[in-house]
């Protein structure tokens, strides 16, 4: 047994040593290659509330709902996301709307608010339809399609995340009081939808 | 080791080593308005006292007429807050809109000074009717430049945090010296809406 593992021994060190000599450059210069696609792909969610604040939103509405809706978002968010935004890679540059924008806070912040007993195919309804409208907009808009794949993908990671966060912390609380809390945001962003809407009459 | 290892303090500590090892780029070009939208609209309910008197008294009268009001009325006040700054950006006029806010002070203070427990519908109606004011005048001042929707967040999220105020304050209605304090604080709430009454007749 010894000896067949000192037989491989060179195999194992010219193996390490052609990946040592296959290295990529370093690109330590952050400010002039930026963080690398991926990466801005998933800042560029955390930092777009008009995207993360609605995927929240539908993360604690599957918590509350329970474990299994927020397995069904889990996967099928991010998947919508994808192929919206597979779809948008290749369309022209698409403006998003701002009344379907303040819709989508309305009607997951509103559904949030009132907890309300949404089935598990109508979670997934919203997620899927969620996921195609922001992934096709970001798909359009994040650039050439070499990195934009990259970066869609650090999007779709950075959904995931948050939905697996959001959706389990929920999950989890049994406390009266922090499921009324969970509402209450709920409220906060079914209002600022209501503002949301009353800016996009006023620019219109 | 292992007591050290499940330490609650130890084990938020190695996650806050973490946290700060990842410190990210300074992203100090955001998107138009985006960096002050937000702090603006997080500032403004708090930057007159009308406003914050009445904020705080939703969050009084719940704490004092307890479950369900507690929640149900600081959900009810933004709620409808939006629904007034949302018919003040669509150019639908209020009248008197300075006396509505100055009467929401003076009747929520009232509420809590007399502890008034009318049926949860009334209570959520009469605060609701008061928010459209406060919705109409304030929810509509964005300064020229900055994020729209940043500012609504912050405004919709002060509000809350004035009304959650008021509940925590509103806890010590438990005692029998809490009780007492709390009607006090409710006259104060009632003056200075007298005071915001008078300023605006005159």
């Amino acid at each position: 047994m010894k000896d067949a593992a000192q037989s491989r021994l060179p195999l194992y060190a010219f193996a390490v040593f052609t990946f040592v000599m296959c290295a990529l450059p370093a690109e330590a210069h952050l400010n002039s290659t930026g963080m690398g696609p991926f990466y801005d792909g998933l800042i560029h969610f955390l930092m777009s509330p008009e995207d993360f604040v609605p995927v929240l939103a539908l993360a604690l509405l599957a918590g509350l709902r329970g474990a299994s809706y927020g397995r069904r978002a889990l996967f099928t968010l991010p998947v919508a996301w994808l192929l919206g935004g597979l779809a948008g890679l290749s369309a022209m540059t698409a403006k998003p709307h701002p009344f379907v924008a303040a819709a989508w806070f309305l009607l997951l912040g509103g559904l949030l608010a009132a907890d309300a007993k949404v089935s598990l195919r109508v979670t997934t309804a919203l997620a899927a339809l969620l996921g195609v409208y922001h992934g096709y907009l970001n798909g359009t808009g994040v650039g050439q399609f070499d990195t934009a794949a990259v970066a869609l993908l650090g999007l779709v990671f950075a959904v995931f995340v948050l939905i697996a966060l959001a959706a389990a912390f929920v999950v989890r609380l049994r406390a009266h009081w922090a499921r009324i809390a969970v509402r209450v945001a709920g409220s906060w962003i079914a209002a600022s939808g209501l503002l949301m809407l009353g800016w996009a009459v006023r620019t219109r | 080791m292992n007591t050290t290892r499940h330490n609650p303090l130890v084990r938020a500590m190695v996650l806050a080593v973490f946290v700060f090892l990842c410190a990210q780029t300074a992203f100090a070009h955001p998107q138009k308005g985006e960096a002050v939208g937000f702090l603006t609209g997080l500032r403004h309910p708090i930057s007159g006292l009308d406003h914050v008197l009445a904020m705080v008294a939703v969050g009084l009268w719940g704490a004092q007429l307890g479950s369900p009001a507690i929640w149900v009325l600081p959900v009810a006040f933004p709620m409808v807050m939006a629904a007034g700054g949302m018919l003040g950006l669509m150019g639908v006029p209020l009248p008197g809109i300075e006396y509505g806010i100055a009467l929401s002070a003076i009747l929520l203070g009232a509420a809590v000074m007399f502890e008034v427990r009318p049926p949860l519908g009334v209570a959520a109606a009469l605060v609701g009717f008061f928010a459209i004011f406060h919705g109409h005048a304030h929810g509509t001042e964005l300064p020229p430049g900055q994020s729209a929707l940043l500012y609504s967040m912050g405004f919709v999220m002060a509000t809350g945090c004035l009304h959650a105020l008021g509940i925590g304050i509103g806890t010590v209605h438990r005692w029998g010296w809490g009780k007492r304090l709390l009607r006090f604080a409710g006259g104060i709430v009632a003056v200075g809406g007298m005071f915001f009454l008078w300023r605006a007749v005159a």
